[in-house]
């Protein structure tokens, strides 16, 4: 008689996705209603829909679901969170989603390459400063990554500068051994995640 | 009234505007703000997207500096990202202690403890709202703003998802619109005012946000919008800053001025444009203002620029013809 595992004891790619998020995300939960990508902003131009990305979670498509460009297309408006009728914490699900693409390596293969990039660059100013620098974030981010964009992006800088709306020199806290400390205890606890 | 207030990285510089307004209205207000002392960066909507307990820890930090002032249970954040960063790592660590005994470690690291849900997050709108009142509001207007048409801007994270109190409703606010009203403005119906203004998109894949931020202005436009008033950072900057951009990449003509909330209320106060940071946006709001009897002054130099001129005992220098 072969042996069914109705009920496997090995997580599945869903249930890792829930472990990773804070609170209960709910993600067995998506009836597939679309109400979600029907809310989202910058839903046409994902390469899934959140609804279908949450079906490819599912059925276990780990590496379709940790290239796609949704996550990083999520702008954080949670439209889609407050109108889903199960209460899927969908925002949510889409920074847990952003976090485990960098750890697999995989949000390479996206569209969305660019933006891990950016906020790698953001949280490098903020670690070693304990302050975010504007000016700094997009001249390092956009040099690296689209030094024709510099040229539209420059006129805007100019203005802000002009108008005393930017820093030369990033603000430094007074604390920032504390900070530094912290952050690293922190990394060290959470390991990857 | 007493609150912490956390400005956040924002309102010291490309939104001083939003801070210097803040503090200008506080006053007459009866509020007194104490700012945390030596407050970090929240990590925006980027710290997340990376290390999860790294970024609650940094802002719990905020968290336990807060706390550390006693008398006061009450945190009011000013920009829209900062609010829901501590309002949702408030509300995540109440909802897991195991969550918050391993920020708590994390802390520990630099001597400091955060007792989860001690401090209760605000956000401005919602202190101003519900706990000044619009009658006080309105009972220091001595200038309403009578014929300005304003559209009324919420943006996304101060009404989703709602993490410490649902205070309006997540889809079709009215609170600014009400304020707004107190003034004596003109409040024009504004459908996308909830709207998200793009975020982050403008720096990722620009086409994407001016896409949203051309939605936004077309509407505001549509109601002949002398002013669209905010009450985050963000939406400001990419309304503001990304206009000419968005003119640009749409062939459109766009001008509409993007003011806070805040400096429309010092303004019904009568206090002095200048003191409000009026005249720091991009978009220039002086022919809107113009229509309520505003002036606001031209633009110093800056400093620095102006050449100095030589000593008169020192010696003659050549001089180029135009100069004569």
């Amino acid at each position: 008689m072969t042996e069914h595992n109705v009920f496997p004891t090995t997580p599945t790619f869903m249930d890792k996705v829930n472990a990773e998020t804070p609170g209960d995300p709910r993600l067995e939960m998506c009836i597939q209603c679309g109400t979600c990508g029907g809310s989202c902003p910058s839903g046409p131009d994902m390469e899934h829909t959140p609804r279908a990305l949450f079906q490819m979670i599912k059925a276990g498509m780990k590496d379709m679901v940790l290239s796609s460009n949704t996550p990083w297309y999520c702008v954080s408006c949670y439209y889609c969170t407050v109108r889903c009728p199960q209460e899927v914490h969908i925002t949510e699900l889409m920074y847990t989603l952003k976090r485990m693409a960098i750890q697999e390596g995989l949000y390479r293969e996206s569209t969305a390459s660019r933006a891990p990039d950016f906020s790698g660059t953001f949280i490098d100013y903020v670690e070693n400063y304990g302050r975010s620098f504007e000016l700094g974030l997009a001249t390092r981010y956009h040099l690296s990554h689209n030094p024709l964009n510099m040229v539209s992006m420059a006129s805007m800088g100019m203005g802000m500068f002009i108008k005393g709306r930017m820093d030369l020199i990033p603000t430094r806290i007074k604390s920032l051994k504390q900070l530094k400390a912290i952050l690293a205890k922190a990394k060290q606890i959470g390991g990857a995640a | 009234m007493k609150y912490n207030y956390y400005p956040g990285c924002s309102l010291e510089r490309n939104a001083y505007a939003y801070h210097q307004s803040t503090l200008a209205i506080a006053k007459p207000l009866g509020i007194e703000f104490e700012e945390i002392e030596d407050w970090n960066c929240c990590g925006a909507t980027e710290y997340t997207s990376i290390n999860l307990l790294a970024s609650y820890a940094l802002i719990t930090r905020n968290l336990a500096l807060a706390a550390k002032n006693v008398d006061i249970h009450k945190l009011v954040a000013p920009c829209s990202a900062c609010f829901l960063n501590l309002a949702k790592v408030n509300h995540n660590l109440v909802e897991s202690p195991e969550l918050a005994e391993k920020v708590n470690t994390a802390l520990g690291a630099g001597g400091l403890h955060y007792t989860p849900g001690s401090q209760e997050i605000y956000h401005l709108l919602e202190i101003l709202f519900n706990e000044v009142g619009l009658d006080t509001i309105q009972s220091k207007v001595t200038k309403p703003l009578i014929g300005l048409r304003i559209a009324p801007y919420y943006g996304c994270m101060v009404v989703r998802p709602g993490y410490s109190r649902k205070f309006d409703n997540p889809e079709h606010p009215t609170s600014l619109d009400k304020m707004m009203s107190a003034l004596g403005a003109n409040v024009v119906d504004f459908p996308l005012k909830a709207n998200c203004c793009g975020g982050h998109m403008t720096q990722i894949s620009p086409p994407v946000a001016y896409e949203m931020l051309r939605r936004l202005l077309h509407n505001a436009a549509e109601y002949q919008t002398d002013i669209i008033v905010t009450l985050c950072p963000m939406c400001q900057l990419n309304l503001d800053a990304y206009q000419d951009n968005v003119n640009q990449y749409f062939k459109t003509k766009y001008k509409i001025p993007i003011l806070y909330f805040t400096q429309l209320i010092g303004l019904a106060f009568g206090i002095p444009a200048e003191k409000l940071g009026i005249g720091k946006e991009l978009v220039n709001a002086r022919p809107a203002l113009a229509k309520i009897g505003v002036e606001v002054p031209e633009p110093q130099p800056v400093k620095g620029q102006k050449r100095e001129k030589p000593a008169k005992e020192a010696l003659p220098m050549p001089t180029m013809p135009e100069e004569k």
